[in-house]
């Protein structure tokens, strides 16, 4: 017996559950209440609380999301390198098992934290709330979160970042982002990574990765660098130099920046503006 | 597989709308999915059977509208569907398009059952 498909209606009790049946019209009846929530509620409410905290210690918080292998760890490294005495970095690392990554970039002196996620495909607000625990935001200007290595699940959740980037190696294909466009199209920055192999890479063209990444209707930049020959690096520095210097002027006046592409847009479409429990009744 | 924790959150925000109405279960709640929030339908069903059992919406039906996407163009201002990976206007093929459906991952209302009123009523 099941409850769903109906195959436990009979002759004996359908008048019960049709139409004017008992069940479905007592007097009171079943009330049916108005939600109008995203489906990740608490996620966003938690990820809301991480934005506050972030905001209130002035760190801009990035996402990185890719596959596995496309040198997000190597990228960090670099930058690391690129901005050693002129912005304080911290990372939040994600992967299925091991401190690897997290040793890596403590390795360059910088506040690291592994979150293991276990089997958990993605990392949600309350991972990276209980990561930042671990970390001193008064010590920091950056703050990457090295999202687990997947193109599906992590463009689902807010973990209260301010921006999204999607990085694309070119070892993988240049249709990536039309083959996985939820992540792409969340991209505020697509980079383009080991460009030290294109030119052993011919069937890779950096302009048909653009141009699919267009086709998600997203106008984000895509620079490309190569984190090895430290080729396109400056280019990307300079695009966090900005984005901080936009965040901070933004701050000043009492607010806040986030993805341009928020995973579960309640007000978007139903103008619910209030952002938590807005529930009515109807009887 | 994200869609487990998908349907463990519509759970904990049903268990504390029902609790808030004085409901003593769940018979539907209404779900809206686009096929940009990444969120996989036959997947979510499948969780939704697993995640509902001992909770006060474990006789449930999960009713999911799955939102075509629409899109509005920048440029000649029309509206027209379009898929997940060409988002583009499908009257004169400009790319910079407003999304107007297609992205949701909304809870938008359940039926609660409230037990002792309905017993009055069947006598």
């Amino acid at each position: 017996m099941c409850d769903t498909c109906g195959c436990n209606i009979t002759p004996g009790n359908e008048h019960l559950v049709m139409e004017d049946g008992k069940l479905s019209r007592t007097s009171s009846g079943s009330e049916a209440v108005e939600v109008l929530q995203g489906l990740l509620h608490e996620n966003d409410h938690q990820a809301s609380h991480n934005r506050e905290h972030f905001d209130r210690h002035q760190v801009l918080a990035i996402n990185l999301m890719s596959s596995p292998g496309t040198g997000k760890t190597a990228l960090l490294e670099a930058t690391i390198d690129a901005l050693k005495g002129e912005l304080r970095i911290g990372v939040i690392e994600g992967d299925l098992e091991t401190e690897n990554d997290a040793d890596r970039i403590r390795k360059k002196g910088v506040p690291a934290c592994q979150i293991s996620t276990g089997s958990a495909c993605h990392l949600d607000a309350h991972m990276v709330h209980d990561a930042l625990h671990q970390i001193s935001l008064d010590d920091l200007d950056l703050l990457f979160i090295e999202n687990v290595g997947n193109l599906v699940c992590p463009a689902s959740f807010d973990l209260g970042h301010h921006r999204n980037i999607t990085l694309l190696s070119v070892t993988e294909g240049d249709d990536k982002p039309a083959k996985y466009p939820v992540i792409f199209r969340a991209a505020d920055l697509m980079l383009l990574t080991k460009t030290d192999l294109l030119p052993y890479l011919d069937d890779f063209d950096p302009a048909h990765a653009e141009q699919y990444l267009r086709e998600l209707s997203n106008p984000a930049e895509m620079i490309s660098l190569s984190a090895k020959n430290g080729n396109g690096v400056d280019h990307w520095i300079k695009w966090l130099r900005h984005e901080l210097k936009h965040y901070r002027s933004i701050l000043s006046n009492s607010e806040t920046i986030t993805p341009s592409l928020q995973p579960s847009r309640v007000e978007h479409h139903h103008h619910n503006t209030d952002g938590h429990h807005h529930t009515h009744s109807h009887s | 597989m994200h869609e487990l924790s998908i349907c463990q959150s519509i759970i904990s925000q049903v268990e504390s709308i029902a609790q808030k109405h004085g409901a003593t279960s769940v018979s539907l709640i209404n779900i809206q999915v686009g096929p940009l929030s990444g969120v996989e339908i036959p997947l979510l069903k499948n969780a939704w059977t697993i995640a509902r059992s001992g909770t006060v919406a474990s006789n449930a039906e999960l009713e999911i509208e799955e939102m075509p996407i629409t899109i509005r163009c920048g440029s000649c201002n029309l509206e027209s569907s379009a898929t997940a990976n060409k988002m583009v206007c499908g009257y004169c093929g400009e790319w910079r398009t407003e999304l107007i459906s297609g992205d949701e991952m909304l809870l938008r209302s359940i039926d609660l059952e409230k037990e002792a009123e309905m017993e009055n009523s069947d006598v």
